[in-house]
């Protein structure tokens, strides 16, 4: 197992330099200039200048390899730097966005605690309803805890985060009041009171978002119960005279949690990534958030090294996966 | 096999008009019909009937361990060590199950949890049932493991059901069924899964196994062969029904139903002459939608006459200890058993 993890993770290694390769590539692609949105009354040679020393002279490879060198070694030396306190990084560049000049990571550092807040909790909340859901659905199939479970699973499934999202807007922040409908990042929580606004701003994106996310993982709870309900061994656990919930909550579940592990494990990058739609209806300014401004604005190095962060951490969670099935289920060896 | 005659003593377990009948959207099955008979201590009774006959579904009403709804059970009475099964409550059949009454199932490879050891499987019940730590249910569990005769138990019991042979497998449910000393053993087709030479050891096991422990078997199989080689005694089902009944020697020197004859010639003979074709019982089981009121076999049988058709035969007594459900041996002039 253990030699099976260094193996994977020295082979991501290729696949995210190659993914880097590609992403880079599509953005080169992508027509757009970083200077369209300065004002008209700069002359075009200056803009030209502008252009040249964001770099956008260089050769195609040139540029690359320089991205590379930012953000795998600059960067990481500048973080040893701020943690250690020694001087490693010199004044090696940093990766900078092209519209704030500042660096990226700050940029990135500066937005994850929103996201983690919000969309973070809406993916655990998720769950924590799902999987309830999901074996009560499985158990009782067809009663009317189950009807219910499937109609709430398709509603939250088929009906986007954008209509959702408005309509809780209009119910509890228009008519009823209950809660802010923009959300305050520079809150500070100090004190009981600072905490509840928190939670009160916190309720609307989160629900939303867990809403759909538990949807689709009490779907698969419930399916995945279901294979197991009718096994044999079910028969045998029932036949040593154990109590009903040791057999569903032992015995079929351990066995149904082997799928339902690997799908929320792979769906946890998408809670970074994914959100960009309730971010922007809740006015939450984060990831998804800062790719879609930095989209706008042609930042070029930005949503390079965003959606390179997003690749990392699908690869990551891939192999945590991947771990994970193999730490539930002793039939898969990797050796 | 040359057992006391078991009838002196009072029965382990007596199942009177046991009735099992399921409910479906296309109407109700009827799986078990007036099913009765009782098992004596020491003995082996080998149940047999084609696939369908109704041998499970009997055997796992009387433990519920048939889901219900759609199952609905209903009879006289189970007896087993004071109690009615029937009218048990959950709790009190749960005790019993795995506890007193053991059970092995057909196929090895699906019946043992694919993610927990064996150990874990095993102390479950020992820990359930006997009130075990985990220690000692740990021990009691390699003394299982060796009495069914796999080797290195100290070290195998940490292994996961996919790392042993289907027959080590079925070893390990045996163990588990034994693990709480149960009076009576429930043996569903225990070698069906398993090839014939492993299926001889396993034969042999359970055999011995009898013979230390001095338990009650009831082996359910579909294979003529195995039965003839093991059991005391003799059911042979059809259509959720008991058509004969008798010790092993007499049910297959004289058979008397019909359907048991029909069964018996469709064994292929290895020795002296053979069939160009293999023998097969015409036509179809029933199928068990109609509730019971004519011979179940009546449709498939040779000597039909038109009392099968309209009346449920009752079990005619050929000898002593010896019977079957049909008409012919009432014409014949044999006496209905009490």
């Amino acid at each position: 197992m253990f030699d099976y993890t260094i193996r994977r993770t020295l082979l991501a290694i290729p696949t995210l330099l190659f993914i880097s390769l590609i992403l880079f590539l599509l953005l080169d692609l992508a027509p757009g200039d970083p200077t369209a949105n300065l004002p008209l009354t700069i002359p075009p040679e200056v803009k030209e200048k502008i252009r040249l020393s964001l770099g956008l002279g260089e050769p195609l490879a040139i540029r690359y390899l320089l991205w590379l060198q930012q953000f795998f070694i600059n960067e990481p030396l500048h973080y040893l730097t701020e943690i250690t306190g020694w001087d490693l990084s010199g004044d090696r560049q940093r990766v900078l966005s092209w519209q704030s000049r500042s660096p990226v990571a700050d940029v990135i550092a500066q937005r994850i605690p929103q996201t983690l807040w919000v969309v973070g909790m809406s993916y655990v909340v998720g769950v924590l309803i799902a999987l309830p859901i999901g074996i009560i659905s499985a158990y009782r199939q067809y009663s009317w805890f189950d009807q219910v479970g499937t109609f709430v699973s398709m509603i939250g499934f088929s009906v986007p985060t954008f209509f959702t999202g408005v309509l809780l807007i209009v119910v509890f922040s228009v008519e009823l009041g209950w809660f802010p409908s923009i959300y305050d990042t520079t809150h500070v929580v100090e004190d009981w009171s600072s905490f509840v606004f928190q939670v009160k701003q916190m309720i609307m994106p989160t629900m939303v978002l867990a809403l759909y996310n538990a949807a689709q993982i009490s779907r698969f709870m419930r399916a995945s119960m279901l294979d197991n309900l009718n096994q044999d061994f079910v028969r045998t656990a029932r036949a040593k005279g154990l109590r009903e919930s040791t057999v569903i909550l032992v015995h079929v579940l351990r066995n149904s949690m082997i799928p339902v592990v690997t799908v929320i494990a792979l769906g946890v990058p998408t809670v970074f990534g994914g959100a960009i739609i309730t971010e922007q209806v809740f006015k939450v300014n984060g990831l998804g958030q800062l790719l879609i401004t930095a989209i706008q604005a042609n930042d070029i190095p930005m949503v390079q090294s965003l959606t390179f962060v997003f690749a990392i951490l699908i690869v990551a969670f891939n192999l945590i996966a991947d771990i994970l099935y193999g730490v539930l289920d002793p039939r898969i060896r990797y050796d | 096999m040359a057992m006391n005659p078991p009838h002196s003593e009072s029965p382990v377990l007596s199942v009177k008009d046991l009735c099992t009948v399921f409910s479906t959207r296309d109407g109700d099955i009827h799986a078990v019909n007036s099913v009765s008979f009782d098992l004596y201590a020491g003995e082996i009774l080998g149940v047999v009937g084609e696939s369908g006959s109704g041998k499970s579904v009997t055997m796992m009403s009387l433990l519920g361990l048939v889901p219900s709804p759609p199952a609905n059970i209903n009879g006289a009475s189970v007896q087993f060590e004071g109690q009615d099964l029937l009218r048990a409550t959950d709790r009190q059949l749960r005790q019993v199950r795995g506890g007193r009454i053991g059970f092995i199932f057909q196929d090895p490879m699906t019946s043992l949890n694919p993610v927990f050891t064996v150990g874990f499987q095993l102390s479950e019940s020992l820990k359930r049932h006997l009130g075990m730590t985990r220690k000692e249910a740990r021990s009691r569990s390699i003394e299982l493991l060796e009495l069914v005769g796999i080797p290195d138990a100290g070290r195998r019991i940490s292994d996961f059901p996919h790392q042993f042979s289907g027959g080590m497998r079925q070893r390990v449910m045996i163990a588990m069924s034994l693990a709480c000393d149960p009076s009576v053993l429930i043996a569903d087709e225990p070698t069906t899964a398993l090839d014939v030479t492993i299926q001889a050891q396993i034969l042999e096991l359970i055999r011995d196994l009898r013979h230390k422990l001095g338990m009650a078997i009831i082996w359910i199989t579909h294979d003529l062969g195995v039965v003839a080689g093991i059991a005391t005694r003799v059911l042979v089902m059809y259509a959720g029904q008991i058509v004969e009944h008798g010790r092993a020697e007499k049910l297959f020197a004289n058979p008397s139903h019909p359907y048991t004859k029909a069964l018996i010639s469709t064994v292929p003979a290895v020795r002296g002459h053979r069939a160009k074709r293999l023998n097969s019982i015409e036509g179809q089981a029933p199928t068990l939608y109609a509730p019971p009121g004519f011979c179940p076999f009546s449709s498939r049988c040779a000597n039909v006459f038109d009392r099968c058709r309209q009346e449920v035969p009752g079990r005619m007594q050929v000898s002593s200890g010896h019977d079957a459900a049909c008409f012919l041996l009432e014409e014949q002039g044999h006496v209905a058993t009490s």
